[in-house]
């Protein structure tokens, strides 16, 4: 018996790594046939998110350029560089700024990790915008994936809330002075409320800047909000946002295509054949319909093709792309870090970090109507969207109904036009305040560059509707003009504005001083 | 019976709604009960009440910078007063300029006394309350406006 025993116990132990490695992956071998390779993304918690089929179109890099994938891959980068950075950085006031040049200058690759998470977090946020972009040019918002659309818009004003509160946590001049600027923005309904004389009775602004400060100035108690808001409470919601997204692509059926892209015809064994079209009282498997002798005879699969392997190359390329490009802008190019936090002296200019200058431009016009209302009517209309243009029709195909393109190319030079005369006539002219110093605030709230360009934009997309006679037109010439003022505006405040924020051609005639 | 009466409500009915209003009634009393605590019911932070020294330091005519605590002290025949050096528009601390005050962050611009000529501030900055300690130090309370023209005679 004892010898039988000691026998399994060696042939056990001879086993070990194989019966370990059966334990671990449920199909324990690379799969060979269709059905395992079904089995091999059904069978697995992090692939099961994905169909086990994909369609053909999916896989086109153009379509998506795998750019909600790239805003992933950044994230999990700057979770895993942030996760490393806690592991040094100390949120007070006396000790933050002192850590962070530890990290910088002392800490194993500090500098170098450092710089991933500022560089991936950039990435992250520009992935993101552009592929809100892709999602709107592809019509991909359609029935029935207003939802997600939702869910994306969420998880855009998150990311920007993430970049927002890692920018303080340096604390240097230049994160002091954008956080005393973006709390007085949280601020900045005061400025109606006092132009109409209720400020004492209601103050939105004032509450809204006490919640996010925690006191009435930039300091320890702002810092600790802004530090558990940025490791904890942001990314978390990020998380659960994201898992819903995802979930509701798949739910949703995939990213969107047109009903039927190849005229109930697919390539199939080398030859053409009628798409096989699931029967609306029949129920099929969940797993997927694989090459084999079942029915349906002669006929194949919608144009689809197994998500192993084809699918999981492309997502593993596009991780290997994005933490490719990461990696060599930190290795080339620094996080910047001035010097330490002084409440006495302004950084001059003080500039947001690139994709928040855009509306810095515009609270220079209002802090108000530039910090907070276009931005809300800009998020509530992009929110619209999905409810108000409504007709099938384009989904999943770059500018896919009729006369999208020309009407894309004449919203985009008519932005362009409006946009770069009314900052030029700004830049040169003033506004109301220097021509008329004693005019009431309410005039400046309501009329200044910022208001007047959403007016006129509003106005280019109502009259496309009229003319055109398509709500997804209008949606488009409005989107441009977005898109095409938000860049404008990001440009100028990013090049072209110097101390005291007075337009300069080059960084490189700012004054001495 | 119309048939635009509506449907009668059965008693099960009415005590399941009645039942999971209360619920929604509890957490929401409760959530915003939660919600409370990030608003700070005290605000921390230093008392903003500067002595800045004698009076007779400074001149008639003399102006004075006091950058840390964010004011500018101005003598003239008529007194003393004090011009917050905050920016009323984003906060930004504004710097001596030939036509009076400028903000380095968004080109706000002020005259000598404190009012907007230009930009995108909405008020005028600020003028301090001015007063004297019991030793006779000048005393300047950051958290009290006076109105624009006010002088502290010693």
């Amino acid at each position: 018996m004892a010898e039988t025993a000691t026998r399994e116990f060696l042939h056990n132990l001879h086993d070990l790594p194989q019966t370990v490695k059966d334990a671990c992956f449920r199909l324990g071998k690379t799969p060979e046939s269709e059905r395992e390779e079904s089995q091999a993304t059904f069978h697995n918690l992090f692939l099961h998110i994905h169909s086990v089929r994909v369609h053909v179109r999916t896989l086109k890099p153009t379509l998506t350029f795998g750019l909600g994938l790239m805003a992933t891959a950044s994230f999990i980068i700057t979770l895993i560089t942030g996760m490393l950075l806690m592991v040094y950085y100390k949120p007070s006031t006396d000790l933050a700024y002192q850590s962070i040049k530890d990290i910088h200058f002392t800490v194993s690759t500090g500098r170098f990790i450092r710089n991933i998470h500022r560089w991936s977090a950039q990435l992250m946020v520009l992935t993101v915008l552009l592929h809100m972009a892709r999602v709107f040019f592809t019509a991909s918002y359609k029935k029935p994936r207003e939802f997600n659309w939702l869910v994306g818009l969420g998880l855009l004003i998150i990311t920007l809330a993430l970049s927002f509160t890692g920018y303080l946590l340096p604390w240097d001049q230049l994160a002091y002075w954008a956080i005393t600027i973006g709390s007085n923005i949280a601020n900045s309904p005061r400025e109606f409320t006092d132009a109409i004389g209720i400020t004492k009775f209601f103050d939105p602004g004032g509450f809204q800047k006490r919640l996010l400060l925690g006191a009435n100035y930039v300091g320890q108690d702002a810092l600790i909000r802004f530090y558990v808001l940025h490791v904890f409470v942001l990314p978390l919601a990020l998380v659960t946002l994201m898992g819903v997204h995802f979930w509701r692509i798949r739910k949703d059926g995939g990213l969107a295509k047109p009903e039927d892209p190849m005229g109930g015809l697919a390539e199939w064994g080398g030859e053409r054949r009628t798409v096989f079209q699931p029967l609306a009282t029949k129920t099929y498997g969940l797993m997927a319909l694989v090459k084999g002798k079942r029915p349906p005879v002669n006929r194949g699969p919608e144009n689809t093709v197994m998500s192993w392997p084809h699918l999981f190359w492309a997502e593993l390329s596009v991780f290997m792309v994005t933490v490719a490009v990461t990696l060599v802008l930190a290795f080339y190019s620094d996080a910047p870090l001035k010097e330490l936090a002084n409440a006495a002296i302004p950084e001059n200019p003080a500039k947001a970090p690139w994709y928040f200058l855009g509306i810095q431009e515009l609270v220079s016009y209002s802090a108000f109507t530039g910090g907070l209302l276009i931005p809300v009517i800009v998020v509530v209309g992009l929110a619209l969207i999905p409810f108000l243009d409504r007709r099938p029709g384009g989904e999943g195909t770059w500018f896919g109904t009729k006369s999208e393109r020309p009407i894309f190319w004449q919203s985009f030079f008519f932005a362009l036009a409006v946009t770069v005369g009314m900052l030029a006539f700004t830049v040169n002219y003033g506004w109301l305040r220097n021509w008329f110093p004693n005019i009431h605030q309410l005039w400046i709230i309501a009329i200044n560059p910022g208001s007047l360009l959403v007016v006129i934009f509003a106005a280019w997309s109502l009259f496309v509707l009229k003319r055109k006679d398509s709500v997804r037109l209008a949606a488009v010439s409005l989107f441009t003009c977005f898109l095409v003022g938000f860049t404008l505006l990001t440009y100028l405040a990013t090049v072209h504005r110097g101390p005291n924020w007075h337009f300069y051609w080059w960084p490189s005639q700012w004054p001495v001083h | 019976m119309s048939r635009l009466d509506p449907p009668p409500v059965n008693r099960r009915s009415f005590l399941s709604l009645a039942s999971l209003g209360a619920f929604f009634a509890a957490m929401g009393t409760a959530a915003a009960g939660i919600l409370r605590l990030p608003n700070p019911a005290v605000l921390p932070g230093p008392v903003r009440r500067f002595k800045l020294g004698p009076p007779e330091q400074f001149s008639a005519g003399s102006e004075t910078a006091f950058a840390e605590q964010g004011l500018v002290l101005f003598r003239d025949d008529e007194g003393f007063y004090a011009i917050s050096s905050t920016c009323t528009h984003l906060g930004c601390t504004v710097a001596r300029s030939k036509e009076g005050f400028a903000c380095p962050c968004h080109g706000s611009r002020f005259d000598s006394k404190g009012s907007v000529i230009g930009g995108p501030a909405p008020r005028p900055l600020p003028w301090l309350e001015v007063g004297r300690a019991a030793n006779g130090d000048l005393i300047v309370n950051a958290d009290n406006e006076v109105p624009e023209g006010t002088r502290y005679r010693v």
